[in-house]
């Protein structure tokens, strides 16, 4: 089947779409977006996680035909060109990458936790990363990096001075 | 394999009508698990995102309908105050990405002992609405679920909506597992005080092959609440009586023994959880009451 949907604002369109097929599979085999990590396949990890029409969710948990004219943005969407996002700075600088696999989709889950809560507290952002497992850091600079985030887009004059 | 994309729930129930096969499709939680992993290759998918009518939900005569398609992430941001044991059930659901798309309509559809939402439903009287071409019909979730995974609908029904009695009485839901998200119940078990009624409801999740309620509880406490006039003027309820109430939930069970725990253990759990959430919720109504 063809699936026609929109993917970090740009209308695009796939074809001999498996009917059982993942939004994850197409997004990374079909329109060459590997940033969305497949890991578990069954919503346990968070790895794949994207937005779908601002919701965040586990892509390898939609099927591909079901954002048929949707709106999908993914961890490529979240930077303004070369500039990064200030999730994806704070967790460059907080060191909370090891090996990168969970990072995409902690990165969107922290994005959406900012959008909607600017200044969260320590069990609003644990509870809003419960859904995504990181098997090297132990949490803590990820923690670190939301905090720093958050800081961060409360005042946007302080990067200046970096 | 098709995939069937319905924009109103009429179109909906045509299609289920000629492709009785057709498995529905709406977060995707439980079905998606199953593609993925090769587990299940139905002849068609019916998607139900599309269909407006499923994904709202509106409240009238004591009764809140949901829409079979309402992500539990708006049950818990909208219905808290009206269903306070539903919320609480939609709360321990998975993880946030989980939330925003798996449905009440999807945990029924799927019918697994361990759905966190069947022991509330239960507890607190809830009805399914079920659909077809034929009509529209209403099955109390007592008689919902027969079997593992299995449940009263016919082929070419769709489930539209669940209706639960809205309620300010005390409602409570707890569940076992090995940590606070992302977690398939060890065994879970649900109370919900019916002051109005003079009764009690109770349920258990995940110990049985069917969640089921826990009838010879549900009587022993109405009757002990009822005959010491305690609907009226709430007392400290004995350690006797939410003793006896847990072992009568425990008793309701027929758990097995799996990798997840033991019929022992969820037998003993359960007990425990059943006089934990009565403490809780007698404890709530006994501040209203006063």
């Amino acid at each position: 089947m063809r699936v026609n949907v929109t993917v970090n604002g740009e209308p695009r369109q796939a074809d001999d779409v498996w009917e059982g097929e993942s939004l994850l599979f197409l997004l990374r085999e079909r329109l060459g977006l590997p940033g969305s990590k497949n890991a578990c396949e069954q919503g346990e990890c968070g790895s794949c996680t994207v937005y779908l029409d601002n919701t965040p969710v586990c892509s390898c948990l939609v099927a591909a035909g079901q954002v048929q004219d949707r709106e999908v943005r993914t961890v490529e969407g979240l930077a303004d060109g070369d500039r990064l996002d200030p999730v994806q700075e704070a967790f460059v600088e907080a060191g909370a990458v090891q090996c990168g696999f969970c990072t995409p989709g902690l990165v969107v889950a922290a994005h959406d936790l900012l959008d909607r809560v600017p200044q969260p507290s320590d069990p609003e952002i644990r509870e809003a990363l419960a859904g995504n497992l990181c098997r090297c850091t132990g949490y803590e600079k990820i923690l670190d990096a939301v905090r720093l985030a958050a800081t961060r887009k409360a005042a946007p004059q302080e990067s200046g001075n970096r | 394999m098709d995939f069937l994309r319905p924009d109103t729930l009429a179109e909906a129930l045509t299609l289920k009508a000629q492709r009785p096969d057709a498995v529905p499709i709406a977060g995707g939680t439980d079905v998606m698990v199953e593609l993925n992993f090769d587990h299940r290759r139905p002849a068609a998918l019916l998607d139900l995102t599309r269909i407006a009518e499923l994904r709202s939900w509106d409240a009238d005569d004591g009764t809140v309908r949901i829409g079979a398609g309402v992500p539990y992430t708006r049950i818990i941001e909208e219905l808290g105050e009206r269903l306070p044991g539903l919320a609480m059930a939609s709360r321990t659901v998975g993880s946030p990405q989980i939330r925003n798309r798996g449905t009440v309509g999807g945990n029924l559809g799927a019918a697994s002992p361990a759905g966190d939402t069947h022991p509330v439903l239960l507890a607190a009287g809830a009805t399914v609405e079920a659909a077809s071409t034929r009509g529209t019909r209403l099955i109390p979730a007592t008689d919902f679920y027969l079997g593992v995974k299995r449940h009263a609908l016919e082929p070419d029904e769709l489930i539209t909506a669940v209706r639960v009695p809205a309620t300010r009485a005390p409602q409570q839901f707890s569940k076992v597992g090995t940590r606070n998200a992302m977690v398939i119940a060890v065994c879970s078990f649900a109370v919900a005080l019916h002051p109005a009624q003079n009764r009690v409801g109770a349920a258990v999740g995940s110990a049985a092959p069917t969640p089921r309620r826990a009838s010879a509880a549900e009587e022993f406490l109405s009757a002990e609440l009822t005959s010491t006039n305690q609907w009226e003027s709430p007392k400290p309820l004995l350690d006797s009586v939410k003793r006896r109430f847990g072992e009568l939930v425990a008793e309701a069970a027929s758990p097995i023994d799996d990798v997840r725990g033991s019929a022992a253990y969820r037998k003993h759990a359960l007990s425990v959880l059943a006089r934990r959430t009565l403490g809780w919720a007698w404890q709530d109504y006994s501040g209203k009451v006063a």
